[in-house]
This record gives structure tokens, C-alpha cells and sequence, in this order.
């Protein structure tokens, strides 16, 4: 498996650390209630198909990124700089 | 006080040939990382050429001037080297002094290319590496930095740590790229 940093380009799979979900970039606001924080630690949809997830380029740039992949064609499908979909 | 004699990374331990590649050690003089603040890129951008003669490296590039280089060295970070980095850049840009945090070595001869395949995860062929060329990746389990000096030379960086770890895959790998002749 490859992904394509798009800073340093593809690169083997052994060079990224997988996160999660990348529910991280959509964090509640303080006051926004115990069943949005709930859902935000707890709950993932574990999807057969299309995910979002955070990985991070450990061995390369140190960047994280957003990675659009299937998961079951492991066909990844898009991958961005977390920072500037955040942003 | 007493007289501190320095000891470089490698020493001892280099000069190594086996077969058709050498690997020595560098001595690359001072080495900052410099990290821009968000929003002052372009203000670094010009202090670095005003400063060293220098501009920002785009990502997996390294440039060169006057006795210094300038390395792309990871997301929004370039490694300075070769000179003290001037006062005036740290308005723009986070700086650390990393000069006795890395062994550096340079690994050259027509047989480097076949070493390195056997140890770093990305195509590192002159076609598509050619001099001036940087990255970040790993080479065998050490997170490195790989630059491509000239047609058969590259300049490697790891922690100083893993020193030791860095030459003896290296050995192992020139030895195993010498066998296939
Ligand atoms: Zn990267």
C-alpha cells in the first residue's frame, strides 16, 4: 500500500502512523452537550467503503494528513495536508 | 577548565570502501533548523537571501551558495548549514542549533545507488533524484535525510545516536551490493 504525501510524494505505507477517524478536525465546542462529546470520543461509523482518516507522515515530512481511502478496494482515494483542511 | 576535545559522530569508525562505494564522514560546520512562524514565509524568504544569498527550499529540495546549504528538511523546516544562522531570521522563524545533533556522511561511488535501494523505501535513481534532490524517509528503521550531492554521491543524516546503527547497515548493505558484482 502507497500513499501520496503531498508534500514528499508517494511513499511505502511504513513511513505513516494511522491515527483514526479524522473526527479530530470536527471537535465540539466546550459547551456543546454530553451527547456530541459522546459521539465524538465513542462513536465511529466503521464504514465497508469510503473513509476519512488522520495519518501522519512519521518517517517523512512530520505532517498529517487526511486520507481519503476504501476500505474495501483499498483504493485510496485523496490525500491532503490535515493543516490546510483544518484551516 | 578543563580543555573538552570534540569527537565527531563517526570517529574511528571511517573512512569505509567496499566494492564500488565509499562512505565518509562530513563535516558540515554549524547546522540550525529553522522553522518559519506561520504567516512569515516570504518575509523569511528574503532575509534568507539577503542573509546567506539563499531563498526557502521548496519541499525536497536543498539549495546551495557560498560555503552554506540549505536543506528541505520536513513540513514548513529546512536545515541550515555551513554557517551560524543570522540573528535577524529569528524574527520569522522558530531556530534550534542541531550542530551536534546529527552524524552526517557521505556515501559515494557508482555502487551508492544500489546500497541505498537496499535500504530506503523510495526510488532514489538519477532520473528522478537528481543532484540537488532531498527527502525525508528512513533508511532501514532510522529516520533520515537523504540528499543526492552529485551523480554518484549522497549526503546522509541521522540522529547522532544512531550513528553505529547508520554505518553498520550501510556496511552490511555495500557489502551485499559488492557480492552481486
Ligand atoms: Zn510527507
Amino acid at each position: 500500500m502507497r500513499i501520496s504525501c503531498p508534500l514528499c510524494g508517494p511513499r511505502d505505507r511504513r513511513e505513516f502512523y494511522y491515527r483514526g477517524a479524522a473526527v479530530a478536525l470536527q471537535r465540539p465546542a466546550a459547551d456543546a452537550g454530553e451527547d456530541a462529546w459522546q459521539a465524538y470520543v465513542f462513536l465511529r461509523d466503521n464504514p465497508a467503503g469510503v473513509t476519512r482518516d488522520l495519518w501522519y507522515h512519521a518517517q517523512g515530512c512530520g505532517a498529517w494528513l487526511v486520507v481519503t481511502r476504501d476500505t474495501a478496494s483499498h483504493e485510496i482515494l485523496a490525500t491532503e495536508l490535515a493543516a490546510e483542511v483544518a484551516s | 577548565m578543563a580543555e573538552l576535545t570534540a569527537k565527531s559522530p563517526c570517529a574511528g569508525r571511517l573512512p569505509l570502501t567496499i566494492g564500488a562505494a565509499t562512505v565518509t564522514e562530513e563535516t558540515l560546520g554549524p547546522m540550525t533548523s529553522i522553522a518559519p512562524y506561520r504567516g512569515r514565509q516570504a518575509d523569511l524568504a528574503a532575509a534568507l537571501a539577503a542573509a546567506h544569498g539563499l531563498g526557502w527550499p521548496q519541499p525536497n529540495r536543498s539549495l546551495t551558495g557560498a560555503g552554506v546549504r540549505l536543506i528541505w528538511f520536513g513540513r514548513d523546516q529546512a536545515l541550515l548549514t555551513g554557517a551560524v544562522a543570522d540573528p535577524a531570521l529569528e524574527d520569522m522563524a522558530a531556530l534550534a542549533d542541531q550542530s551536534d545533533a546529527w552524524a552526517a556522511v557521505r556515501l559515494q561511488g557508482e555502487a551508492a545507488e544500489a546500497v541505498l535501494a537496499r535500504l530506503v523505501p523510495v526510488d532514489l535513481r538519477r532520473a528522478v533524484f537528481a543532484p540537488g534532490a532531498t527527502l525525508r524517509s528512513q533508511l532501514g528503521h532510522m529516520p533520515a535525510s537523504l540528499t543526492r550531492l552529485d551523480d554518484h554521491g549522497f549526503l546522509i543524516l541521522v540522529y547522532r545516536s544512531m550513528a553505529g546503527t547508520l554505518l553498520h547497515d550501510l556496511k552490511t548493505a555495500m557489502e551485499a551490493a559488492a557480492a552481486r558484482g
